[in-house]
């Protein structure tokens, strides 16, 4: 799988669309940090772009690479090799060329500027993290997609539907719902509902690290109870590597049964 | 070495194998030949795992090859379409191939021998058809393994790398080798075929040598004989 996993990721480091990613970002982050000169407002306008952005480029990317890649997949199929370890490194030499790109890209503007003599190191840690399991998370998903689509044309809908539906079609639902629902004590559905929606997940994790749940209201007094302490931080993590594991097995499991 | 007992496989509605019974246990040249949407392909991907059939029974060199995958190491497959990883170098495909089998190749011998050397630093996407065809056999050879499959060899070759091919054919077979060939070029396999597998609509149709094959049908010519099969089936 380490052999797979080196050389999509070389691969993908050497094309032109992860250093357009790295500059993005570079360039995103340097003008937020020295146009704004405030950290902590810099944290929250980068949350909101990682939130929509990186689930978009992770899936598109994702899908992407699956399929240019058909014909080496094919190729390394008839090779002494696992199955589930070409798969599964190829996805991983996706991910992480995209998160190092992300990590890289936002880390170094940040560093530059003097983060790490700064308190808001560990609200920057906790956007990198995010930023990457949501990396993760897309990635994972956009091969499943992938692996279940023959048609490229079918894939790349079904893809970018997802994302749609995630970042912003889930939001308007939730919101709806609540208003419905509104006499009805809320909480329990605000929470799980949450959860089932890594960006949003992510979004208020990082929103509640930087103290500024007051903005939310009632809301927020319910996530800042939840999600404020150290079980709802516990809870919130295992449900996002659980939004990895769970695509990650189907890939496993998909790909042991499909035909080439 | 290759056992196939009772080989099905399904794509939706359409039945490609029905049934396929095949015992290949002594060396030499084996074609396995058929119209078009016979199985030949479809039966050469499931011996590589590349298909997973819905029922039967397969085993190369005596041991299954379900939920296997180190009895890979035994076959050299060349794939009917060369189609490559378009942003690599040529000597970068040899190389990586010769890391993810873990063996060493005798690459050097058959590139001279393709005349590829000049190509070596190109990229596989700028490529001529035949020249990737090279490539693409290369690959396959240079390791020394037991079993050789080749799907549509032949394909955009010219004459000179056809005679190479022959004889590098012939050369693996004399050290005792099991070589499977699909062809379409019947002057190929009557040269080179030591038995012929008939595949006709997901069945065995025939095995046996070529003068079998033309006493069964009649006919003094191989190609004829082919023909012969498939008109047979017709009526």
């Amino acid at each position: 799988m380490f052999k797979i996993l080196k050389y999509s990721f070389f691969d993908l480091i050497r094309s032109r669309w992860s250093y357009v990613y790295f500059l993005f970002y570079l360039l995103l982050s340097s003008v937020l940090l020295f146009l704004n000169n405030d950290l902590s407002k810099a944290v929250i306008t980068m949350m909101n772009v990682i939130t929509i952005l990186v689930p978009l480029i992770g899936t598109i990317f994702g899908i992407m690479y699956y399929y240019n890649s058909k014909e080496f997949t094919e190729l390394l199929l008839a090779q002494p090799v696992k199955r589930s370890s070409i798969f599964i490194g190829q996805y991983l030499g996706v991910a992480l060329s995209l998160s190092m790109s992300l990590v890289l890209g936002l880390g170094i503007p940040f560093a530059l500027y003097g983060l790490f003599q700064s308190n808001e190191i560990w609200d920057f840690g906790l956007l990198l993290v995010t930023g990457t399991f949501l990396t993760l998370i897309f990635t994972a998903f956009a091969f499943n997609i992938a692996l279940y689509n023959e048609n490229k044309i079918k894939g790349f809908g079904y893809a970018i539907l997802l994302w749609l539906f995630m970042a912003v079609i889930y939001d308007g639902l939730f919101l709806m719902s609540l208003i419905l629902l509104q006499s009805y004590p809320l909480d329990g559905l605000t929470i799980s509902a949450t959860m089932f929606n890594p960006i949003d997940l992510s979004r208020i994790l990082i929103l509640l690290k930087l103290d500024i749940s007051a903005l939310l209201g009632y809301t927020g007094a319910i996530f800042q109870k939840f999600f404020g302490t150290n079980m709802g931080l516990f809870v919130s993590f295992g449900s996002l590597i659980m939004w990895v594991t769970l695509p990650l097995f189907n890939i496993y499991r998909k790909c042991r049964k499909k035909d080439f | 070495m290759i056992k196939i007992e009772a080989l099905h496989k399904k794509f939706g509605k359409n039945e490609v194998l029905k049934g396929i019974n095949l015992d290949i246990s002594d060396k030499g040249i084996f074609a396995i030949l058929g119209p078009n949407g016979s199985g030949k392909t479809t039966l050469i991907k499931a011996l590589l795992s590349m298909v997973i059939p819905d029922s039967g029974y397969l085993a190369v060199g005596g041991t299954s090859i379900k939920k296997n995958w180190r009895y890979r190491d035994q076959i050299d497959y060349l794939p009917q379409i060369a189609n490559f990883p378009a942003n690599l170098k040529v000597s970068e495909l040899i190389s990586m191939i010769k890391d993810l089998r873990n063996r060493k190749g005798n690459d050097e011998d058959l590139l001279n021998l393709f005349g590829l050397k000049p190509f070596l630093n190109k990229k596989l996407s700028h490529l001529s058809g035949g020249t990737k065809q090279k490539v693409n056999l290369v690959l396959t050879l240079m390791f020394d393994s037991p079993i050789i499959i080749l799907d549509e060899p032949t394909t955009g070759l010219d004459p000179i790398a056809l005679i190479h091919l022959k004889e590098l054919i012939l050369k693996e077979k004399a050290k005792g080798k099991t070589i499977l060939i699909t062809s379409h070029i019947m002057s190929f396999v009557e040269e080179m075929a030591d038995e012929i597998v008939f595949l006709l609509e997901g069945e065995v149709y025939f095995k046996g040598n070529i003068p079998d094959l033309k006493k069964q049908t009649n006919q003094p010519v191989f190609e004829r004989a082919i023909a012969h099969l498939l008109t047979q089936e017709n009526v």
